[in-house]
Order: C-alpha cells, then structure tokens, then sequence
C-alpha cells in the first residue's frame, strides 16, 4: 500500500463536531496522483512510487523529464515526489492513487515547506524573550550575550543568532483526519499544517514505531 | 478559496430565527450528562452578535441573582436546540455593551413598534 500522497493547501476553516465542539481544520485539496514511477528493491534498491502532482505546461518541462513522464502517459507534472510502498507490484505506471488510502479518524503526518520569514531576529526566529521597553532600557530586541570572555575565547558552535528564519521543509506528526470528501477531493484534516496557501503538502500515513 | 467558503456556509444553520443586539432571546442548550442529554435555557437580552460564516457567534447576557451573567454561544453550533425570541428591543448600538454598567431600571430597554 502507498504510504502518502500529495496535495495543495487552500487555507484553513472550522469544522463543528456533533457534541458542539469547533474544531480548526486544514482544507487540503489532494486529487488523485498519478504514478510516474515505480522503484524496486531489485533495480533501485528500495520499493518506492514516484508521484506526480499539480499541472505544469508542456513548453515549460525539459526534455529529459519530458521522456520520464512519456513513460506513465501524457501527463506534465509540476511537483514528483517519493513515497515508500510495501508491495510495488500492486501498482502499474500510468494509475493513479487517490484519497481512498485514508481513512476519517486516521492519524497522519504532514510535511510542506514553511512560510519563509526573510532575515530574523532572535524573537522572532527563536523565541528570545527581549529586553525591556521603558525604564531607560536601551536592549528591546537584541540577543544579549552571545559568550564569556578570554576562556573560551570563541563563540560556541550552534548559538542561537539572527539569520534566515523559515522556507524549510517542516513535518508536523500525528494529525486527525476529521473529514474526507472524494468528490470535491478535499481532506480536511485537524489543526495547522505547514506552508503557505496553495504550497505543496504531503501527507503520510502514521509511522508507526518498529 | 471557494471550497473554504462553501465548507463555511455548509455548517451554517438556516433554521434560526433572525435577531440583533436589544432583543430577548431563550437559547435552548443541549446538554449531555452521562448518556443522558437535557435541554437547559438561558434567557436574556442579546448584548451582541459576531457576523462569520459558521464562526459567527453571539451574546446573551443575563442577571441571575444580583449578579450579570454573559454567555457566548457559536450561533450555528448542534449544541443550540432552538432560540426563542421573546421581545424585540429598539436600540440604536449593535453592541450594547453599556448595559453591562447599568443596574435595575436604567437597564431596561424599550421595545420595538412595527408599524
């Protein structure tokens, strides 16, 4: 069984359960994928399906990756992704791998790439405290201290400074599937993903523990 | 974005009565105790309404022995079984949260003539 899929995020609304409660929830429109590879232990050395996902012009794919896709058909791809499979026999190029692969209630872990934030402060990007604002302080947003002094004489390895915060690849583990709806391909799935609206996600089944 | 608004407008209720801000109101609230659920009432002059889709909500507020009680409710929640009106209340504030500094007869509101 393929272990993932992939989607595009639209934006996030509220879901009321039948006790009352509201609950946050993700709208995650993820259409079938079609399966434009498939890797085996034997030839690749792990068993995994390449999907592709999201619409891409002809004229903008090169040539190499246009003879890859030739192979699955005639579909143009923006985004290929991996995703490890049990029995890569069960699958055949050209097919696709729809929402039917989860179930509502099911846990899932979500990746996408975070909204990038640009050059950061401290505050910002780690979660510093700050210094005062009145009382004659002159530190609002600085970092402080970044080390001792002669001993040992250098600022020590991974200190948390400003610098680039966000545009990472970011997994956010164990969210509930409230809703799937096969027909509009929406899945609606509990609390915040990571990303931007209309950023590439994927979703994965639970990794469950060896 | 039109799947997100659709989404919103599928969880609206169309079966509650139209009211604002100065009007007495009875929301009946299902409550579950155990297996059991009962149906409590509030009863008391809506003191604002949020507008949303399904995240609209509104404020009942009420005095219960001398002291004001305000709840919130999620106008399109399953919890609310049905919203009474009971009188309709001519104020010119959407939010009338002044009522809260009023006590005994200054917080009376006037009602509303269709004429």
């Amino acid at each position: 069984m393929c272990k993932g899929l992939l989607g595009k995020k639209l934006g996030m609304a509220g879901v009321f359960l039948p006790d009352g409660k509201y609950i946050p929830v993700t709208v995650i429109h993820a259409s079938s994928c079609v399966i434009t590879q498939i890797k085996t232990i034997v030839v690749d050395g792990y068993n995994a399906l390449q999907l592709g996902f999201g619409e891409k012009k002809r004229s903008r794919i090169n040539k190499p990756m246009q003879g890859h896709l030739k192979k699955s058909g005639e579909g143009c791809f923006e985004f290929l992704r991996e995703f490890s499979v049990d029995d890569p026999s069960e699958y055949t190029l050209g097919h696709t791998v729809g929402l039917d692969l989860f179930e509502i209630g099911e846990l899932v872990d979500v990746s996408g790439i975070t909204k990038g934030r640009g050059f950061s402060g401290v505050i910002k990007r780690h979660g510093f405290h700050g210094g005062g604002k009145t009382h004659g302080s002159h530190s609002h947003r600085v970092p402080g201290s970044i080390g001792c002094s002669a001993w040992p004489a250098k600022v020590i390895k991974g200190k948390k400074m400003p610098g680039h915060y966000g545009n990472e690849r970011n997994t956010v583990k164990n969210l509930e599937i409230i809703d799937i709806r096969p027909e509009e391909n929406l899945i609606l799935i509990k609390g915040a993903v990571p990303g931007s609206k209309s950023g590439l996600i994927e979703i994965r089944k639970k990794k469950l523990p060896k | 974005m039109q799947p997100i608004e659709q989404l919103g407008k599928e969880m609206m209720r169309l079966d509650l009565p139209d009211f604002a801000a100065g009007d007495t109101v009875t929301v009946n609230v299902k409550i579950k105790e155990g297996e059991k659920e009962r149906i409590q009432a509030f009863k008391g002059v809506v003191i604002s309404k949020r507008k949303g889709l399904a995240n609209a909500t509104f404020t009942v507020r009420k005095v219960s022995y001398g002291i004001g009680v305000e709840r919130i409710f999620p106008l399109h929640s399953p919890i609310i079984d049905k919203i009474e009106i009971v009188s309709r209340g001519r104020v010119r504030q959407s939010k009338i949260y002044y009522l809260r500094k009023l006590r005994g007869k200054a917080a009376r509101i006037k009602e509303r003539r269709f004429t």
